[in-house]
């Protein structure tokens, strides 16, 4: 069953640059996705295009039936409530410990108390940091910090969950810890996975389906993919 | 029940955001209080301008002298016109020998000069209180229609230039009141969008997670309110226990006895109440515009 359907889907800025130019793609419930592609590429907008960051100019991108296009900016929560983001930069709240941090996702959609505690121990737990749940972000480590935008992001039990280049700022080892998180929630859940990645150790290894994004166009779609059709693509440039 | 709980939850984070952002916080505290003493000052001295000019107001009369052969049956159908017209508050019938005997009271020369008349040189006269200052004219020009009254007389000239003074003195402190007000909207709104700014990524993280934007809003909003009720805190103080200690050093009294202040209960309430309304206020709407800054894509 498809969760995520993009057709013919285009975004050009203000200043006139293309930055995605008639994409297709589908995804199905369930699935690991790696979007790779150079700087520039146009795989961040796909990637935020999913989560209504930016808005499509034109064509359709569905997520879990929502049309992105059409999804007015005081509606996005819908869309956001069936999904989790995990970022870069892990954007966690620097005041609040680890439990409040994964706690807020719920706090903010209205959760009672009762419900909210077992949810955020569940969701820490499954990434590893139930020793470090009174800590705060700027006592963990780089790795520790992903783990816990993770728990937040899948404290809500996401059908999807979007990870814009998780691994950028860890090193291979701890990237390789995230990596195992990503997957087992993938397997065990059924949380359908799509990252954004440089990463090419990571991406070779996994053996998922990869989308190749160049110039703003789907340059490749490959099950149980690799780095080197990306690298290949490159090369014929 | 879900909308409840969010509502309490931004309750309860507004006051834990506002401890936690201490340095911010504070600076917002601090540019709401110091912009709201200088409203309170703005509205105590419009206050007691306008007592002034009201008191004054109220001191200006029309002083009609009546004809020398007067009869009784004229002085009867005067004083039912009096009754009859629509700008007279009070008046007063003052017959000469009324007017002689309070000169003799004020001046002893002048008694000695009075008694040089066989007969009381002096006419009988009306003293009448208007409702409306600006109207003092027209009521002078309907007591002068009637034969046996042979002038009415109220200042002109000076009168019409005293009450445009008034009228502009009232004006201009109502109009500086106004500007603090909106001085202070915009300064409190500037140093709120600030302490927005640097919470931003709090803000992206709610639109992360699927909060709607109502309940983003709502917490900061809530810390609005807290920040402009801290704010005015200090002024409501400063006006009451300022004004208090003013109102006695002075005896109530500025330069002259006609030149009333106005009395401190429930006057300096009334001010309180106007400070925290506008403090809470424009703090809860600077905070609301703020954030709605961060809720556009």
């Amino acid at each position: 069953m498809k969760l995520i359907k993009v057709e013919h889907a285009y975004k050009i800025y203000k200043n006139g640059t293309t930055a995605v130019a008639d994409l297709s793609v589908s995804i199905d419930k369930g699935e690991f996705v790696f979007v790779i592609g150079s700087t520039g590429s146009g795989k961040s907008t796909f990637i935020k295009m999913l989560y209504r960051e930016e808005k499509p100019t034109k064509g359709s991108v569905i997520v879990g039936g929502i049309d992105v296009a059409k999804l007015r900016n005081s509606k996005v929560y819908k869309l956001r409530r069936k999904l989790g983001v995990v970022f870069q930069d892990f954007k966690l709240l620097p005041k609040l410990n680890v439990y409040e941090n994964v706690a807020f996702a719920l706090e903010t959609l209205g959760l009672p108390n009762d419900e909210i505690r077992p949810k955020v121990l569940k969701a820490i737990e499954a990434v590893g940091l139930k020793e470090k749940t009174r800590n705060l972000p700027s006592e963990l480590s780089g790795g520790e910090q992903q783990r816990v935008a993770i728990a937040r992001a899948i404290v809500n039990d996401p059908k999807l969950l979007i990870c814009d280049e998780p691994t950028g700022n860890l090193d291979p080892e701890t990237s390789r810890g995230i990596m195992k998180i990503l997957d087992k929630i993938n397997r065990e859940l059924g949380t359908t996975i799509i990252m954004a990645t440089h990463d090419k150790d990571l991406v070779n290894r996994m053996k998922k389906r990869v989308l190749v994004i160049e110039n703003g166009v789907l340059a490749s779609d490959t099950k149980k993919g690799s780095y080197k059709v990306h690298e290949s693509i490159k090369n014929t440039d | 029940m879900r909308a409840l709980r969010i509502l309490t939850r931004s309750i309860r984070d507004s006051f834990k955001s506002v401890f936690r952002n201490f340095s911010l916080s504070m600076a917002s505290i601090a540019c709401t209080t110091i912009t709201l003493i200088l409203v309170a000052i703005a509205i105590c001295l419009t206050y007691n301008v306008r007592q002034v000019t009201t008191d004054l107001e109220h001191e200006l009369t029309i002083v009609a002298y009546l004809n020398k052969d007067v009869t009784d049956e004229q002085k009867t159908e005067l004083e039912n016109a009096l009754k009859t017209m629509d700008n007279v508050d009070s008046y007063e019938m003052k017959s000469k020998d009324e007017w002689k005997a309070e000169m003799k009271e004020e001046d002893q020369s002048l008694e000695n000069a009075l008694d040089i008349f066989d007969e009381n040189p002096l006419l009988d006269s009306v003293i009448v209180k208007v409702d409306d200052v600006k109207n003092l004219g027209e009521t002078a020009d309907r007591l002068r229609e009637f034969d046996f009254v042979s002038s009415a007389e109220y200042g002109e000239g000076m009168v019409e230039n005293v009450i445009g003074i008034f009228d502009a003195v009232s004006f201009g402190t109502f109009a500086i009141v106004i500007a603090l007000v909106l001085v202070t909207a915009f300064l409190i709104s500037n140093t709120i969008k600030l302490t927005i700014f640097s919470r931003r990524t709090e803000i992206e993280i709610m639109r992360l997670v699927g909060a709607s934007n109502t309940s983003i809003k709502l917490p900061f909003v809530f810390e609005g309110f807290v920040l402009g009720v801290f704010g005015s805190i200090i002024p409501i103080l400063i006006s009451i226990y300022g004004y208090v200690f003013l109102y006695n050093q002075t005896g109530g009294y500025v330069f002259t006895q006609i030149i009333t202040l106005v009395e401190p209960f429930p006057f300096v309430l009334t001010v309180s109440l106007i400070l925290l309304v506008i403090g809470s206020l424009v703090g809860m709407l600077g905070s609301w515009r703020a954030v709605k800054k961060y809720l556009k894509i």
